[in-house]
């Protein structure tokens, strides 16, 4: 028995591990030989065809100091919102937390478009300070600085403090805080000496997940940043697809894939290692709002929230509708008002260029390669979970985890590098072929999909399939009468996060995507990236559109979480 | 004077009133035992007294004073969770010496009355130990350890017993009441069950829906019962309806096993409480009623039998050794009614 389960386990992970190998794996390995024979055969070249050691630990200096930087802004915006949704139930909570997970899901190009038109050159705050104060030039600049960068990871990642650490404070048993006041601790001495060491494993886990992804980030600081900032991944693109100096890249493509796996082992260790402490059902944990103190606290905190998670958003979507610009040729605006110009915009092909798609198709294109991604990811992506929850020992299972984890800490450009480097020539000459994106896809969204099915087919009771099984079926009608129904929550906001993960992919996508087939990101970028108030409008359309499928996607996601606590 | 008073204590949740005018008093070196089913309101009581949670009217009184005033941390009270709520990111020494490091004492009055505590406890030798491996009843001890070491003026203690096991309670129960004997303190003592308040408590405190029922010594408590709750609390099983007419000098009681004469000066309808360890089997009882055994319970220490007398199913203890006779015939049996019978307020 035990042998046919070990056996049937290894078949469901064959699967999703051949294509982790060959998509994955293989390409990595292509990476790390690339850049090693480079070394070894051009050792005199190297050091000046490649780039200069000073150049690459400034670079990788630069890296560190903005993802600690962010982290740190992320912690102190997050970690008050995660003691409010914590602690505390009041009305609208279950629309604040749905909203703060919004950011997280949009594609980065949306978050630089957001920020921009509301603090940008051409943003809402400079065009209103300059007509209000007569300025000829924006007074505010934030559009190609550091501050830009760090307040778009916040936007981005506070959702990830405010889920693990809130989600674990809500369930962490009140009574520890009273034992310490009965005991004869004030507020200050209970909050330092009783709930901080408790909440420091969640805490240090989100820490090293939000510096993971601003480590790595790649649009906020392509677009945001501008061309003064480069980190890894930022150089990594350049290297490949400005210089096409493969070497350079390979070899910042190994740097970078070393620091990220030290922070996945870090992460993986940090989680096992939290300690058991006793947990509680949120209702019991939550107080309503009562004293003047907490009331103050929730307004503060939930005003700031909003402003700061629902201006840029608004900003981008107004900016989109509104005419505030001279039209090409043209020295004076003619109209200022709402247009739907940049919408219709999008379907028309002005260059009347072979190779210029219609933004408009972007939209196709980028529908097309979700479709794509959701069926594929979910192939892929049932199955592990399945073998995870009900086959795999916990050893085997953890191994399989950080397997299937590997592709998110390796980031989406390293990906799109090594495919352009491995799928070039026979037996996979993939290059014309449009058919990698949606791998690439696939890959990125995989994590997420198996994450969230795991914990479904986890919770369901084996004493329901024993039942199934005594009445007569088998593993199949077991697997499609009882656990694919009680599931299908877990399947569709899986499917979703695949959807809504391949729809915002940038990084990879800008890589290895063929001109003539755009997605909407790099549609948005190519807009962003020429001049004119026309480009810049149907940019900001598109944008506009990616993040209302965005939201609703995240927002649906939020509806149909089952399990309590939070995993990423 | 009393340590801790409370006066007419109201508490509501909602449309949930979980104190309804509670009012006691706890003098010096006493432990009173709160007694009551779950939900009655007795976790909000400890609540209140602690200052975790704000009464909607009524005060605390410590020593004649009012403490409303003063936050849970500077009321210089222990309270002691049903859960125990023992830190787990701290060993069995930092856990008992946390209230002690928040005064400020020094290192060595620390570290000594923390060993005076794990030996009042019975768990020397434990300090270093990871709280998160105790066992049941160690991790209760420590818990008991770290709400005495700052030497509270007033212990407040919540079902702490309630997640062991039978055995190990009714061991615990004892040696608790011995420790809290031994350094005379005052406590507050809520429970459930009333073996462990029989067992530990100086007075117990019946409590229903948010309000105090009776007060009194265990022995009155089970003697003179103040009503219908109170007694089926305590589990006295026989309840009987019955009319009470006044008849010359003595009271008539009607009553679906028969009439007997009370001394009582109630009338009209009544509640009749028939105690179990009433029943005369020697016949020597001047009310006599015939019934048959329909079931008999060997518990140990004495077996329980149910008599049914005219369709009235009546439970009763007797000694084990009792020569009963078989079950089902028709047989005479005999008690005394100013032994065995309470009128009960309705």
């Amino acid at each position: 028995m035990s042998v046919i389960r070990k056996l049937n386990a290894w078949l469901l992970w064959s699967l999703p591990l051949v294509f982790l190998g060959v998509f994955f794996f293989y390409p990595l390995g292509v990476i790390l030989a690339y850049s090693l024979t480079r070394l070894s055969a051009f050792q005199a070249e190297v050091a000046s065809a490649v780039l200069p050691l000073p150049v690459i630990l400034r670079i990788l200096g630069f890296t560190t100091w903005q993802a600690f930087l962010s982290t740190l802004l992320t912690l102190l915006v997050g970690l008050p919102g995660a003691y409010l949704l914590g602690r505390y139930q009041f009305r609208g909570k279950a629309f604040l937390q749905a909203w703060m997970g919004v950011p997280f899901m949009m594609p980065a190009l949306v978050v630089a478009a957001c920020f921009d038109t509301l603090l940008g050159p051409r943003g809402w705050i400079n065009l209103g300070l300059m007509e209000l104060f007569g300025l000829t030039a924006p007074p505010i600049q934030f559009s190609n600085t550091f501050g830009a960068i760090l307040t778009a990871h916040v936007f981005y990642n506070t959702t990830i403090v405010l889920r693990l650490v809130g989600d674990f404070w809500s369930h962490l048993d009140r009574r520890f805080s009273q034992a310490a006041q009965v005991l004869g601790a004030n507020r200050w001495q209970t909050l330092r000496k009783v709930i901080l060491p408790l909440l420091t494993p969640s805490i240090l886990a989100a820490a090293l997940l939000v510096f993971m992804f601003d480590f790595t980030s790649f649009g906020v600081i392509l677009v945001l940043g501008g061309p003064r900032f480069r980190t890894l991944e930022v150089e990594i693109y350049y290297q490949t697809v400005g210089l096409f100096n493969l070497p350079a890249a390979a070899t910042l493509a190994i740097l970078q894939l070393a620091c990220t796996f030290t922070l996945t082992l870090l992460y993986t260790r940090l989680s096992e290692r939290q300690r058991p402490v006793s947990m509680r059902p949120q209702t019991y944990n939550q107080a309503r709002l009562t004293s003047w103190r907490s009331r103050l606290f929730a307004v503060v905190t939930v005003s700031f929230l909003t402003v700061f998670f629902i201006s840029p958003l608004a900003a981008l979507a107004l900016r989109s509708v509104s005419r505030l610009e001279p039209d090409r040729g043209q020295r004076t605006l003619s109209s200022p008002g709402i247009t739907l110009d940049f919408y219709r915009e999008l379907s028309a092909n002005r260059r009347r260029s072979l190779f210029y798609a219609p933004p408009a198709s972007a939209i196709s294109i980028s529908l097309a390669y979700a479709s794509i991604t959701v069926a594929l990811s979910l192939a892929l992506g049932l199955p592990a979970a399945w073998a995870q929850a009900r086959l795999a020992s916990p050893k085997v299972n953890r191994l399989f985890d950080s397997l299937l984890m590997l592709p998110l800490g390796a980031s989406a450009v390293t990906l799109g590098l090594g495919f352009i480097l491995t799928f070039d020539q026979p037996p996979l000459d993939l290059r014309a072929s449009p058919a990698l994106i949606p791998l690439a896809h696939t890959l990125v969204a995989l994590p997420f999909v198996v994450r969230s099915l795991a914990p479904a087919l986890r919770s369901i009771k084996p004493k329901l399939r024993q039942a199934a099984n005594v009445m007569g079926a088998n593993a199949w009608v077991q697997f499609t009468r009882v656990e694919l129904p009680l599931i299908n929550r877990a399947i569709l906001s899986a499917a979703i996060f695949a959807f809504t993960i391949s729809l915002g992919e940038f990084g990879a996508t800008a890589i290895i995507s063929r001109p003539e087939y755009p997605t909407i990101p790099v549609a948005i970028f190519r807009l962003l990236s020429q001049p004119g108030g026309l480009n810049y409008g149907q940019a900001l359309a598109l944008s506009t559109i990616l993040m209302f499928v965005s939201a609703a996607g995240m927002i649906l996601i939020q509806r149909l979480r089952i399990t309590e606590t939070g995993e990423f | 004077m009393p340590a801790l008073a409370v006066t007419n204590l109201h508490k509501s949740f909602g449309a949930t009133a979980a104190l309804n005018g509670v009012s006691f008093t706890v003098f010096h070196s006493e432990i009173l035992a709160v007694l009551g089913p779950s939900g009655c309101g007795k976790s909000t009581l400890l609540n209140i007294i602690a200052g975790l949670e704000k009464p909607d009217r009524g005060e605390v009184l410590w020593e004649g004073k009012s403490i409303q005033g003063i936050p849970p941390h500077r009321r210089e009270f222990g309270l002691m969770f049903q859960d125990l709520a023992l830190f787990p990111h701290l060993n069995v020494y930092d856990n008992i010496a946390f209230g002690l490091n928040l005064k400020n004492l020094p290192a060595a009055d620390i570290k000594e009355r923390v060993q005076e505590m794990l030996a009042l406890v019975h768990l020397e030798g434990y300090e270093k130990r990871d709280v998160n491996t105790l066992s049941g009843g160690e991790a209760q001890r420590v818990a008991l350890a770290r709400c005495l070491a700052p030497k509270p003026r007033f212990l407040m203690l919540d079902e702490p017993l309630g997640a062991l096991d039978r055995n190990l309670r009714e061991l615990l129960w004892l040696e608790l009441r011995q420790i809290l004997k031994e350094i005379r303190q005052t406590t507050l003592y809520v429970t459930h069950d009333q073996q462990e308040a029989f067992g530990l408590a100086d007075r117990i405190a019946v409590m229903n829906a948010g309000k105090i029922e009776q007060i009194d010594v265990p022995l009155a408590l089970n003697r003179r019962p103040a009503n219908r709750f109170v007694a089926q609390f305590l589990g006295l099983p026989n309840f009987l309806q019955g009319t009470a007419t006044r008849s010359g000098k003595q009271t008539l009681v009607e009553t679906a096993i028969g009439i007997f004469p009370l001394s009582t000066t109630a009338s009209g309808k009544v509640t009749v409480l028939m105690r179990p360890d009433a029943l005369r089997l020697d016949g020597s009882g001047s009310f006599r009623f015939s019934g048959k055994i329909i079931e008999r319970v060997f518990q140990g220490a004495v077996c329980k039998v149910v008599i049914e007398v005219n369709f009235t199913p009546l439970t009763f203890h007797v000694l084990p050794s009792s020569p009963l006779p078989e079950d089902g015939s028709l047989l005479l049996f005999s008690v005394n009614p100013d032994e065995a019978f309470q009128i009960l307020p309705s």
